[in-house]
């Protein structure tokens, strides 16, 4: 079988695999759900920004300045056109976790043309990462609103059997994730979208996990808001995107106050700028945009439907392998039915963090613990995973290994 | 193999039949956790007299966590509040150490199994999560016995 993915050309693209890891193992790097790694021309896109164009952007009158603001300006219309949206709905922030908190602090500003207050619904899921539910219990403490959530299921997805009765005429906001960082499940959105919006509430995409690995079209979705982080998706850290529609972005009020985010200043007052500058208060992260752009330009050469495809069929070897080794069990979705390349799994009777160790002996990075998703993993009844998440970059002797690891590390533990 | 040095038989010993644990009832009680990992620990602790009389701590985590909370609850119980801090010192010193101390077995006796763990950074936290619920817990038995009197 021809493979999807020409992965030892992509390798070869990634400078961090040319070293070895402890005891001269080839790095098997199996940690892209927590952070990606960066190809050479993402480094060098974020480098030759300061090397020949570094000044702040949107301010000077000289040459260098032009040249920022060009980079900057076009790093913005790169990220659009990767999203198939317009420039002036891309906002750069540091993180997707700035995204989600600049969205649950404008809720909150009863100067927002659209806020929630006492005795308002907020709906989240089960499945939410820290960044996705904190700020959002936060604006519910602030201001009144009560949390509501769906349920996930043995299988990672989410029970919406009781879906009217948690998305109200009470809700305003619905703030669901596109894909489990812990299970890999990829919930349906779609029935909880149009119900968000037949109760006129809006509703806003955790895209983490989603958009560094398959197409995601935020206009054919129907969704209000998105959210990503540029780290996991090739680009540096620092950098990540809050994508909402132009005349929702136009009626909220900023989280951050100061330079560049303008419209006019006195000594008592001052107005806003339009999206996206109202939200990029202060010298933006240039190089780090410039650098994103890189990396999503990077991953169309590939094709977002390929690396999906590739993800799935790593996947698939991955459930299958670990499905042979006694006393593993894997978490959350166990087909390939509505899921993405992440894999979460325990051994009986081991501490994730044990078997961790172990893997690192083998070259092998994943990720053990709660993955900042401390109420799924409560609910999973475990005290935490060992999470295998795949990209790119990974081959099917990468899944070798990590099957090969897995046994040793069942085996250290129980012969002794 | 690299990990051995780690994982040495003495904190598999203790990881799989842990000393002092059991259900903390005592009036002084802390509950400490690692946020990074989620481990958790709850010890309750008696002092008597600027004496650990009595130690009972229960918790999740992973080997090297619960091995090392077994072992210092081996060290401290029966010892003065200020013996038990000068080998918290000692221990916290090894655990700084990357590597470079292979610590004083007169007064750490199975702690210095955990020299090993210094030399992997990411569970140093892992090691000392008991020994912190300990000192906090010390502490704070030491005041209330003190106020009693």
């Amino acid at each position: 079988m021809k493979s999807v993915l020409d992965v030892a050309a992509i390798k070869a693209d990634f400078p961090i695999f040319e070293q070895s890891m402890r005891g001269g193992k080839r790095l098997v790097f199996l940690d892209s759900g927590a952070t990606s790694q960066k190809p050479r021309s993402v480094i060098e896109a974020e480098s030759n920004f300061y090397y020949t164009s570094n000044a702040a952007v949107h301010r000077g009158s000289y040459l260098l300045a032009e040249r920022a603001s060009e980079a900057f300006d076009g790093a913005r219309s790169d990220v659009a056109e990767f999203l198939g949206v317009d420039s002036e709905e891309i906002i750069f922030t540091k993180s997707a976790t700035e995204s989600l908190n600049i969205l649950a602090y404008a809720f909150g500003n009863p100067r927002s043309a659209r806020c929630v207050g006492p005795g308002d619904e907020i709906v989240l899921s089960e499945l939410e990462h820290h960044a996705n539910l904190i700020p959002w219990q936060e604006l519910a403490k602030r201001t009144g609103a009560v949390l509501k959530w769906f349920s996930v299921q043995e299988d990672g997805s989410l029970d919406l059997s009781n879906i009217s009765s948690v998305i109200t005429e009470k809700c305003k906001i619905v703030a669901i994730t596109h894909q489990s960082n812990v299970l890999g499940s990829i919930p349906n959105i779609a029935p909880i979208i149009s119900a968000t919006h037949a109760v006129g509430a809006l509703f806003v995409l955790d895209a983490c996990q989603s958009v560094p690995h398959m197409p995601v079209a935020p206009r054919e979705l129907g969704i209000d808001f998105l959210a990503f982080s540029g780290h996991k998706a090739l680009g540096p850290t620092g950098v990540g995107v809050l994508w909402g529609k132009s005349d929702l972005l136009d009626g909220m009020q900023p989280m951050l106050f100061g330079g560049s985010m303008i419209d006019s200043v006195t000594m008592t007052d001052a107005t806003w700028a339009d999206a996206p500058k109202r939200f990029e208060a202060g010298v933006p992260n240039m190089a780090q945009a410039v650098g994103l752009a890189a990396g999503l330009k990077y991953l169309q050469s590939v094709g977002l439907e390929k690396i999906h495809e590739w993800e799935l069929q790593l996947t698939k070897r991955a459930l299958d392998g670990l499905r042979e080794i006694a006393d593993v069990k894997i978490l959350g979705p166990q087909s390939l039915e509505q899921r993405g390349g992440v894999i979460s799994f325990v051994i009986d009777g081991l501490h994730p963090h044990d078997v961790g160790q172990v893997m690192d002996q083998f070259g092998v990075a994943v990720r053990t613990g709660h993955h900042c998703a401390w109420p799924l993993i409560r609910k999973l009844g475990v005290s935490g995973t060992t999470r295998a998440s795949f990209y790119l970059y990974n081959d099917m002797s990468d899944v070798d290994v990590l099957l090969e690891s897995v046994t040793a590390a069942r085996d250290y533990f129980r012969k002794r | 193999m690299e990990l051995d040095s780690l994982y040495q038989e003495v904190i598999l010993d203790h990881y799989k039949n842990p000393h002092h644990k059991g259900l903390p009832t005592g009036a002084i009680q802390v509950h400490h956790v690692n946020p990074s990992c989620g481990d958790e620990i709850t010890l309750s602790l008696a002092v008597s007299n600027g004496i650990i009389t009595d130690l009972v701590w229960d918790g999740v985590g992973c080997s090297i966590s619960q091995a090392s909370s077994s072992i210092m609850s081996d060290l401290v119980v029966g010892k003065s509040v200020d013996q038990a801090f000068s080998i918290l010192d000692e221990f916290s010193a090894l655990m700084a150490s990357k590597g470079a101390m292979v610590g004083n077995e007169d007064v750490l006796e199975d702690a210095i199994a955990l020299a090993g763990v210094s030399k992997f950074p990411a569970r140093v936290k892992c090691a000392l999560l008991g020994w912190m619920a300990f000192k906090d817990a010390a502490i704070q038995a030491d005041i209330s016995w003190r106020r009693e009197q």
